[in-house]
C-alpha cells in the first residue's frame, strides 16, 4: 500500500517536473529563435526551419544591425540610436530617483496639509494612459525648443516617472525607524544632514530597486520616444522598429532578430545580474498604497 | 514634525510638474476634445462633435471591439496561467529561483523586441508554419497573423507570454503568505492536495486576483508598443486598439479633437478600473 503511494508520488513529482520544462522551453523559445537565427544566412533562413541551430555560422547579421542596417534614410546601423538610449536613460534616471528620494523623505517625515491628497495624485499619475498627455506635451516641447530631442525625452521620462520613484521611497521611508530620525534631530541635525547621513546611507536597496525599475522602464519606453524625437533623437525602441517595419528592399530577418538582441541586451544584463530587486520593484509598483 | 519652508520648497518643483504635466495637461486635453482643433490646437469651443464623431467612425468602434476581446482573453489566461505556474512552482522544486527567472524575463524586455520575436515567429512565411512543414507536416497551417479575423489572438499570445510570469510573481506572494496551520489541519484531515487549493488556499487569494486584474486590465488598455511590432494594427485594421486610434488621429490623420476625445475615454476607463481600487487601498493603510 505505502509502496503505490510512494510510486504514486514519485510518477507525480516527474510529471512536475516534465510540465515545468515544458513550460521553460516555451518561455525561452522567442529569445532561442532570436539568437539562433541571427546567426544565419538569410538564405539558411528561408530555406531552413526558424527551430534550427545554424549550420553557416555567420556574424553578418550583428555587424549589420549594429552599424550598416538601413534606419528611416540613413545606413547607420543602430548604434547611434544605442547611444541615444543610454543618454536618454543616466540623466533621466538620476533625476527621477533624485526627486523620488527627496519627496519620499518629505512627505514621510514632514506633517502639512494636503500631502494625502498630494501622494494620492502622484499615485494616480502611474496609471494614467500617456495618450492624455501626448498632445499638450508636444506643444510644450516645441515651445521650450526640445522637440525631436534627446533633452526633450529626458524631461518627458523624468516627469511621468516621479510619481513611480516617489512611490518607492515614500513605502520605504514610511517603515524607517521613527526613534533614529528623532534622537539625530535631537541632536540638532537638519534636513539635509538627516538626509545624507541617516536616511540614505540605509537606503541602498529601495534605491537600487528605483534605478533598476527606472533604467528597464525608460529603456523600453516606446511611445514618447515615437511622438517626440525625430531620426537624430531616436532611441533605440524607435529605431529598432523603424528597421523591423521599413518596407523597401528584402526582409533582412537575421538582422532584424539582431537588432532586437542588442536592444533587448543591456534590460537582460540587468536582469540577470539583479533580478531580485527587479522582482521587488514589480512587486512594490503593483501593491500601491 | 510639522513642515517648515525648506521641506515645503524642496517639493514644490515636483508638486508643480506633477499638477502642471499630469492634471494640467489632462484638462488641456480634455478642453481639446471638446473644440474642433484639426492638425494644431484650436481653442474655439465646439461642444460634443468631436465626440459624436468618434462615436460614428468605423475605425473608433472596430477599436473598441478589439480592445473588448484582447482584455477579455489577456486578462482571464494570464490569471489562470499565473496561478497555475506559481502552483507549480510552490511544490517545493529544485530550482525554484531558476525556473521564476525563466518565467518572468520577458517583463524586463521591451515590448518591440519580443514582438518583433513573435512577429517573425507567427508569420507562415518563415514561422511556426514554414517549420513545421520544412520538418514534414505538409499541410500544418497556422496563419492566423495575416487573418483580419483572427490577427488579434496573436496578440493574445504575445502578451500573456509576456506577462504570465509577473502574474505568477503576484500568486507566489500571496500563496507565501497564507497561514500553513490550515493547510496542515486539512491534510491531517485526509483532504487531498487539489481540494486544498480549492477550498482553502484560492480563496485566500482574492485580493492578489483584484490586484492583479486591475493591473492587467490597466495595461490592455494602454497596449500600444506590442501592438506597434507585432502587427501595426493590421492586417487592415484588425488588431487596432484605441492607443492606435489616438495616435492615428492626433499625429497623422489630422483629427485632434477626435485624438483627443479618444485619449480622454482611455483615461476614463482606466479610471473606472484603478480609482475604487487605489481608493480601497489608500483606505486600507490608513486604518492600519
Amino acid at each position: 500500500m505505502a509502496d503505490t503511494r510512494d510510486k504514486g508520488l514519485v510518477a507525480g513529482r516527474i510529471f512536475l517536473y516534465l510540465v515545468l520544462i515544458f513550460l521553460a522551453l516555451l518561455f525561452l523559445l522567442p529569445m532561442y529563435v532570436m539568437l539562433a537565427n541571427s546567426f544565419k544566412p538569410l538564405e539558411e533562413i528561408r530555406n531552413g526551419q526558424l527551430m534550427a541551430l545554424p549550420i553557416d555560422w555567420t556574424t553578418a547579421p550583428w555587424r549589420s544591425a549594429w552599424s550598416t542596417a538601413q534606419i528611416g534614410v540613413q545606413a547607420t546601423g543602430l548604434r547611434p540610436y544605442f547611444i541615444n538610449s543610454f543618454l536618454l536613460v543616466i540623466p533621466a534616471v538620476a533625476i527621477s530617483t533624485m526627486f523620488g528620494a527627496l519627496n519620499g523623505y518629505i512627505l514621510t517625515q514632514f506633517q502639512f496639509r494636503g500631502a494625502n491628497l498630494l501622494f494620492a495624485l502622484m499615485l494616480f499619475s502611474v496609471f494614467i494612459p500617456f495618450q492624455i498627455v501626448l498632445i499638450p506635451m508636444a506643444k510644450t516641447l516645441g515651445t521650450l525648443g526640445l522637440a525631436g530631442t534627446v533633452k526633450g525625452l529626458v524631461l518627458v521620462n523624468s516627469v511621468y516617472g516621479i510619481g513611480f520613484t516617489t512611490l518607492f521611497f515614500r513605502n520605504y521611508y514610511a517603515a524607517f525607524p521613527v526613534e533614529l530620525i528623532r534622537s539625530a534631530r535631537m541632536d540638532g541635525a537638519r534636513f539635509f544632514a538627516v538626509l545624507f547621513r541617516i536616511l540614505l546611507p540605509s537606503s541602498s536597496p529601495i534605491i537600487i530597486v528605483t534605478v533598476i525599475w527606472q533604467f528597464t522602464n525608460i529603456w523600453n519606453e516606446f511611445l514618447f520616444g515615437a511622438s517626440f524625437s525625430d531620426f537624430s533623437s531616436f532611441p533605440l525602441t524607435v529605431a529598432l522598429n523603424n528597421l523591423v517595419s521599413s518596407s523597401t528592399g528584402v526582409k533582412e530577418y537575421n538582422v532584424h532578430f539582431a537588432g532586437a538582441f542588442i536592444a533587448a541586451i543591456p534590460t537582460l544584463i540587468v536582469y540577470v545580474a539583479s533580478g531580485k530587486y527587479f522582482v521587488r520593484g514589480l512587486m512594490a509598483g503593483s501593491v500601491k498604497g | 514634525m510639522r513642515a517648515g519652508w525648506l521641506p515645503k520648497l524642496l517639493l514644490s518643483p515636483s508638486v508643480i510638474l506633477v499638477l502642471v504635466c499630469v492634471y494640467g495637461y489632462i484638462m488641456f486635453t480634455v478642453y481639446l476634445s471638446f473644440t474642433a482643433s484639426t492638425m494644431m490646437p484650436a481653442y474655439e469651443w465646439s461642444g460634443t462633435a468631436s465626440y459624436q464623431r468618434l462615436f460614428r467612425l468605423a475605425n473608433w468602434n472596430v477599436s473598441v471591439g478589439n480592445l473588448a476581446v484582447f482584455a477579455t482573453l489577456y486578462i482571464l489566461v494570464t490569471l489562470v496561467l499565473g496561478l497555475l505556474f506559481a502552483i507549480l512552482i510552490d511544490q517545493q522544486i529544485q530550482a525554484e529561483g531558476l525556473f521564476r527567472s525563466i518565467f518572468l524575463y520577458p517583463m524586463a524586455i521591451s515590448f518591440i523586441v519580443t514582438g518583433t520575436a513573435w512577429k517573425w515567429l507567427l508569420d507562415p512565411g518563415i514561422g511556426l508554419e514554414h517549420t513545421m512543414r520544412q520538418i514534414g507536416w505538409e499541410s500544418f497551417s497556422f496563419g492566423w497573423i495575416k487573418q483580419a479575423d483572427m490577427a488579434i489572438y496573436c496578440v493574445v499570445i504575445a502578451a500573456v507570454w509576456q506577462t504570465t510570469g509577473f502574474v505568477m510573481a503576484l500568486f507566489l506572494a500571496g500563496l507565501r503568505g497564507i497561514d500553513g496551520e490550515q493547510i496542515s489541519a486539512a491534510r491531517v484531515d485526509g483532504a487531498r492536495p487539489w481540494q486544498i487549493y480549492q477550498r482553502i488556499i484560492i480563496p485566500q487569494l482574492g485580493p492578489v486576483f483584484v490586484s492583479a486584474f486591475v493591473i492587467l486590465a490597466h495595461m490592455a488598455i494602454k497596449s500600444y508598443d506590442l501592438i506597434i511590432a507585432l502587427t501595426n494594427g493590421g492586417p487592415g485594421r484588425a488588431t487596432w486598439l484605441p492607443s492606435v486610434f489616438m495616435y492615428q488621429y492626433s499625429f497623422t490623420r489630422n483629427e485632434m479633437s477626435v485624438g483627443a476625445a479618444s485619449a480622454v475615454l482611455m483615461l476614463a476607463a482606466i479610471g473606472v478600473v484603478v480609482l475604487p481600487y487605489l481608493v480601497n487601498e489608500m483606505r486600507k493603510v490608513k486604518h492600519g
